[in-house]
C-alpha cells in the first residue's frame, strides 16, 4: 500500500485505534441525523486530549486538508456531514466531566460529554443544566455549543448561549483560544457569543464551562385542547400577554397527537385540532400561583378542556408524547423530514393553515409539533425516499415553509442550524451584504476556509442559482415586507 | 420639526461614506451618558440621538425594536405601561441614555448574574458598517440560529464595528412583587451566603454587600417572595429605600462610585475577599467588586488575574492608565481582523474598546 504522508503524520499523533481509514470504519460517520446527505470522509480521528486536537489541526492546516468536527452526530441540518477530502474529527472520546463546582454552580466539561450526563452529575448538588434538547440522552455539549441548541424549557431558561459561561478550543491553525469564563464580562468583543451557534466553522471546542441552576422543587403541567388551531395560537399569546412565563409551552396539532397516541397512550384528546402543554416550575408557592393563572387564561381563551396532571407519572406521560413525536413519525412513514422555522407567535395559526395547503400541493403529509412559547415550529414532513421524486418534493415543501417563516417576520432556523440543509434558504433571509459579513467573520477565524467548509454561508453563485430556480424571476414574494 | 427617520438614516449613511472616503475618524455618540466609559475618545462627534423612535413593540411577543437614538426613559415607560421591563436593568449614568449606547456599551445592572446581561436580551440589530452598508442580523424572535450571532457580538462592541442603528431586545414581565432584605454580615460571610442561596430555588434577582451590610433582592409571585424572605431572614427594607439603593448601584450613583480612582474587578462569584486595601462594594452576588481610592501602584490587575478574573479601571485622574484589561495576543489578532473587515478604513470610535483599533 502506498504511504500517504498526510496519514503518516496523523498516525504519529494518535495512538492505534484512534485513526480510522478503512471504508468499513469510516462508514458510520458518513452522515449526521439528517441522513439524506451522505459523504465518506478521507479519514476519521478520535482524539482523547486537547493536545491531540491541536496537533491534528496543525497537520491539516499545513496540508490544506478540511476538518469537520463531530459530536454525537444527532444534528438535523447536515452540520457534521463529512467533507470527502477531509478529516472527520470526532470529539466523542473527549467525554470527561472535568469538574463541578457546586458553590459557584458551574461545570467544566469536555466537548463529548452528553447533555443529560451534565444534569445527572449535578443532581447530587440539587443543580442541573437547563437547556434540554429532545436529543439530550445522545447529543454532546460541544454539538450544543456549535448549534446553540434549545429545548422545551428555553422560554424561561434560555438557549445554550444563555447557559454557557466560557469555551476553550483551537482555531484551525492550532492556535489555542479561550472566550468567556467563570468571571463575568471578559474584556473586548463578545467572541463567546459569536462562537456559540457557529456550527463548527470558527473553532474546535475542547472545553465548555456551563452554568448550573437549582432544580425547582415543584413542577406542574396543564394540558388544554382547542377546537381550532387559531384559538390555540391566541391562547399562547394570551398567556404571555398576561405576564406569565411558563417553564414550557408546547403545541401539537391533531395529526401529531394522533400519531403519538398509539405508542404512548398519553390520553390526548384526539378530537382537538390542537393541544397545548403548559408547564410551571419553581417553589410550591410560585407553581400554585402560576398554574391557577394559566388555567384561568386557557379557559378564557376558549379551551374546550383544561386538565392538570394529577401525578408526576401523568405529567411525564403527557410530555412523552410530545418528546416522541419524531420516533412516532418514523413509525408512520419510511422517512420524515423535520423543519425548524421560527415566527412571531401571533402568526402560528396562519402558518399552520398555509402548511395544510402545502400538504395538498406537494402530495405529502405533515404533522406539527412545536415550541409554541418561542414560536419555533417543527413541521415533520412524511415521505418515502424510495419513491422517485418524493424526497425532492419534501425538500421543496420544507423550503417553502421556511420562506413563509421569513415572510412572516421569523427565521429559517430556530435551533437546528443551517448546515448544508438550509444553505439555500440563507439566500432568502439575508442580503448579499449580510452574507458577506458572515464570510468576513469566517475569514477572521479561519482564513484558509478549512473548518467545516461549504456549510452555513452560501456563495454568491449559489444564491444566484437558487434565485433563478425557486424565486420566481429573482423576485421574492412580497418584496415590500421587511426581511429581518 | 424633526426629520423623518428615513432622512436621518440617509444622512448618517452619507456621513459614514464621506468619512470612509476621507479616512476621517468618527466618535459615535447617543446622549453622551457614557462619554466616561472605555478608552480613548477620538474623532469628529457623530450625534445619533436624532435617529429615534420605537419601531415595533408587541407585549405578547416579548420584544421591542427601536432606533438607536430612542431614550431609555421612553422605552422603559412604554414597557412599564404594559407591565414589562428590560430585565438586565441598563444603567443610566448621568443623562438619559439612548438604546444604542446602552447596547453598544453592553452594561447591565444588579440583576446581571440572576436574570442575564444586556447581551442575553439582544434578539436582533441593524448595523451601518464601514462601507456605509446597512446590514440586519438576528430578528425579533427568541430563537434564531441563522448565521453567526453578529447581533450579540455588537452588544458591548462600543461602536468599533459600526453604528448600531436599530436594536430588538427581549422584554419580560415585571415581577409582581419585589422585596429587599438586609443582613449585617462581614464580606466573607456575605459572599458565602450569596452563593449558597443562589444554589437554592429562590427567586433572587440581586445580591450586594456594602459597608457591612448584605442586601438581597427577591422578585416574583407574591407568595413566593414572601416565603423566600422568611427563609433568608434579615430585615425587610422599605420599598422606596430599596429602590433607591438598587438604582444607586445600577447607575453608579452611590457615594462609593464617586471616588477619584475607581476599579471594577470581576471574578468568579465565590472568590474570597481580595487581598486589596479598603472595603469594596460587592455586586453581582459576589462576582463584581468595586474598589475606591486604591493607593497608586497597587497591583490591581495582578490580583484580579490571580483570582481568575479581570480588573477594569473605571475612573482615574492618572493619565495613560488603560481602562480594560489587555487582550491575549490571539484575541487581539481576532479583534484586528474583525475590525478590518467591518470597518476597513478605521473610522468608527478608534481606540475606544481596544487601543490602536
Ligand atoms: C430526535 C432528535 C431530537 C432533537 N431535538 C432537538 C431539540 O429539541 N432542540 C435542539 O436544539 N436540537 C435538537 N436536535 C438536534 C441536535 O440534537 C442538536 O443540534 C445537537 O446540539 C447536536 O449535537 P451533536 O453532539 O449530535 O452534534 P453533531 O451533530 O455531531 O454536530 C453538530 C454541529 O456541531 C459541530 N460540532 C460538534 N462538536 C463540535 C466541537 N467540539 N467543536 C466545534 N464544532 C463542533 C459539528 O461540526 C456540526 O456542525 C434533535 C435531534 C434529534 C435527532
Amino acid at each position: 500500500m502506498p504511504t500517504d504522508p498526510f496519514l503518516g503524520e496523523l498516525r504519529g499523533i494518535l495512538p492505534g485505534g484512534s485513526l480510522l481509514v478503512s471504508e468499513e470504519e469510516r462508514r458510520p460517520y458518513e452522515c449526521d441525523g439528517l441522513t439524506v446527505f451522505r459523504e465518506l470522509p478521507r479519514c476519521v480521528a478520535l482524539p482523547r486530549t486537547g493536545a491531540e486536537v491541536q496537533a491534528l489541526l496543525r497537520v491539516c492546516s499545513r496540508h490544506g486538508v478540511p476538518v469537520v468536527a463531530r459530536g454525537s452526530g444527532t444534528g438535523l441540518s447536515g452540520g457534521a456531514t463529512p467533507h470527502p477530502g477531509g478529516l472527520l474529527l470526532s470529539l466523542a472520546r473527549m467525554n470527561r466531566i472535568l469538574a463541578i463546582d457546586p458553590l459557584l454552580r458551574v461545570a467544566h466539561l469536555e466537548p463529548g460529554v452528553r447533555n443529560l450526563q451534565v444534569s445527572e452529575a449535578a443532581a447530587a448538588h440539587g443543580l442541573y443544566y437547563a437547556p434540554d434538547p429532545s436529543s439530550q440522552v445522545a447529543c454532546s455539549i460541544g454539538g450544543n455549543v456549535a448549534e446553540n441548541s434549545g429545548g422545551v424549557h428555553c422560554l424561561k431558561y434560555g438557549l445554550t448561549v444563555h447557559n454557557v459561561l466560557g469555551v476553550r478550543g483551537f482555531l484551525m491553525d492550532g492556535e489555542p483560544v479561550e472566550f468567556g469564563g467563570t468571571a463575568p464580562d471578559a474584556p473586548g468583543l463578545d467572541l463567546l457569543a459569536l462562537s456559540i451557534g457557529s456550527e463548527g466553522l470558527l473553532m474546535v471546542v475542547t472545553e465548555v464551562i456551563v452554568r448550573l441552576i437549582p432544580r425547582p422543587p415543584c413542577v406542574q403541567l396543564a394540558m388544554a385542547s382547542f377546537a381550532r388551531v387559531h384559538a390555540a395560537g391566541d391562547a399562547v399569546a394570551a398567556i404571555i400577554g398576561a405576564g406569565i412565563i411558563p417553564a414550557g409551552l408546547e403545541m401539537m396539532d391533531r395529526k401529531a397527537a394522533a400519531a403519538v397516541e398509539p405508542f404512548v397512550a398519553a390520553g390526548y384528546d384526539l378530537g382537538a385540532a390542537a393541544i397545548l402543554l403548559v408547564e410551571s416550575d419553581g417553589t410550591a408557592e410560585e407553581v400554585a400561583d402560576q398554574i391557577a393563572d394559566i388555567e384561568r387564561v386557557l379557559r378564557a381563551a376558549g379551551a374546550d378542556s383544561v386538565r392538570i396532571a394529577g401525578s408526576a407519572a401523568e405529567r411525564l406521560r403527557w410530555w412523552s408524547g410530545r418528546k416522541n413525536a419524531f420516533p412516532a413519525a418514523g413509525r408512520l412513514s419510511p422517512d420524515y423530514y423535520c423543519m425548524d422555522g421560527t415566527l412571531p407567535r401571533k402568526h402560528v395559526g396562519r402558518a399552520l393553515e398555509a402548511i395544510e395547503a402545502m400538504e395538498e400541493r406537494y402530495r405529502l403529509r405533515c404533522m406539527n409539533v412545536f415550541h409554541a412559547g418561542d414560536g419555533n415550529l417543527h413541521p415533520v414532513i412524511l415521505f418515502d425516499a424510495n419513491e422517485p421524486g418524493s424526497w425532492e418534493r419534501a425538500e421543496r415543501f420544507g423550503a417553502e415553509i421556511l420562506e413563509l417563516c421569513v415572510e412572516l417576520g421569523g427565521t429559517i432556523t430556530g435551533e437546528h442550524g443551517v448546515g448544508i440543509e438550509k444553505i439555500n434558504s440563507m439566500c432568502v433571509q439575508f442580503t448579499a451584504g449580510e452574507r458577506a459579513a458572515f464570510q468576513a467573520v469566517k475569514e477572521s477565524f479561519d482564513p484558509q476556509h478549512l473548518l467545516n467548509p461549504g456549510k452555513l454561508i452560501p456563495t454568491l453563485a449559489r444564491c444566484a442559482e437558487y434565485g433563478r430556480m425557486h424565486v420566481h424571476g429573482g423576485a421574492l414574494p412580497h418584496p415590500e415586507l421587511p426581511r429581518f | 420639526m424633526t426629520d423623518a427617520p428615513e432622512a436621518v438614516l440617509e444622512g448618517l449613511r452619507e456621513r459614514v461614506r464621506a468619512a470612509a472616503r476621507d479616512r476621517e475618524p468618527l466618535r459615535l455618540r447617543g446622549h453622551g451618558s457614557k462619554d466616561f466609559y472605555g478608552e480613548a475618545l477620538e474623532g469628529e462627534v457623530l450625534e445619533l440621538g436624532a435617529y429615534a423612535g420605537i419601531i415595533d413593540y408587541e407585549p405578547s411577543e416579548l420584544f421591542i425594536r427601536a432606533r438607536c437614538g430612542t431614550p431609555l426613559s421612553v422605552i422603559e415607560a412604554t414597557l412599564a405601561a404594559q407591565g414589562q421591563h428590560l430585565a438586565f436593568e441598563p444603567p443610566r449614568p448621568g443623562a438619559d441614555p439612548t438604546l444604542g449606547g446602552a447596547v453598544a456599551s453592553g452594561l447591565s445592572g444588579p440583576a446581571r448574574l440572576y436574570l442575564g446581561a444586556a447581551r442575553d436580551f439582544v434578539l436582533g440589530a441593524r448595523l451601518l458598517d464601514g462601507h456605509g452598508e446597512l446590514l440586519a442580523f438576528g430578528g425579533n424572535v427568541m430563537k434564531n440560529v441563522a448565521g453567526f450571532d453578529v447581533a450579540r457580538l455588537l452588544c458591548g462592541s462600543l461602536g468599533i464595528l459600526g453604528i448600531l442603528t436599530e436594536v430588538a431586545l427581549k422584554v419580560l414581565p415585571r415581577p409582581r412583587a419585589e422585596r429587599t432584605v438586609r443582613l449585617e454580615l462581614p464580606a466573607a460571610a456575605a459572599l458565602e451566603r450569596f452563593n449558597r442561596l443562589a444554589g437554592q430555588p429562590l427567586p433572587l434577582t440581586a445580591c450586594a454587600w456594602h459597608e457591612g451590610q448584605a442586601s438581597l433582592r427577591i422578585g416574583g409571585a407574591e407568595p413566593a417572595v414572601e416565603a423566600a424572605c422568611v427563609q433568608i431572614g434579615g430585615e425587610v427594607l422599605d420599598a422606596g429605600m430599596a429602590e433607591a439603593f438598587w438604582r444607586g448601584i445600577r447607575d453608579y450613583a452611590l457615594p462609593h462610585f464617586s471616588a477619584a480612582t475607581l476599579w471594577r474587578i470581576s471574578v468568579p462569584a465565590t472568590t474570597a475577599p481580595l487581598p486589596l486595601p479598603g472595603a469594596p462594594l460587592i455586586d453581582g452576588g459576589g462576582a463584581i467588586r468595586w474598589y475606591a481610592d486604591l493607593p497608586a501602584g497597587t497591583a490591581v490587575r495582578e490580583v484580579a488575574t490571580a483570582a481568575g478574573g479581570t480588573a477594569q479601571c473605571w475612573r482615574t485622574p492618572a493619565r495613560g492608565t488603560r481602562s480594560f484589561a489587555p487582550l491575549s495576543p490571539v484575541a487581539l489578532e481576532l479583534h484586528r481582523r474583525l475590525k478590518a473587515r467591518f470597518d476597513p478604513h478605521g473610522i468608527f470610535n478608534p481606540g475606544r474598546l481596544v487601543p490602536g483599533l
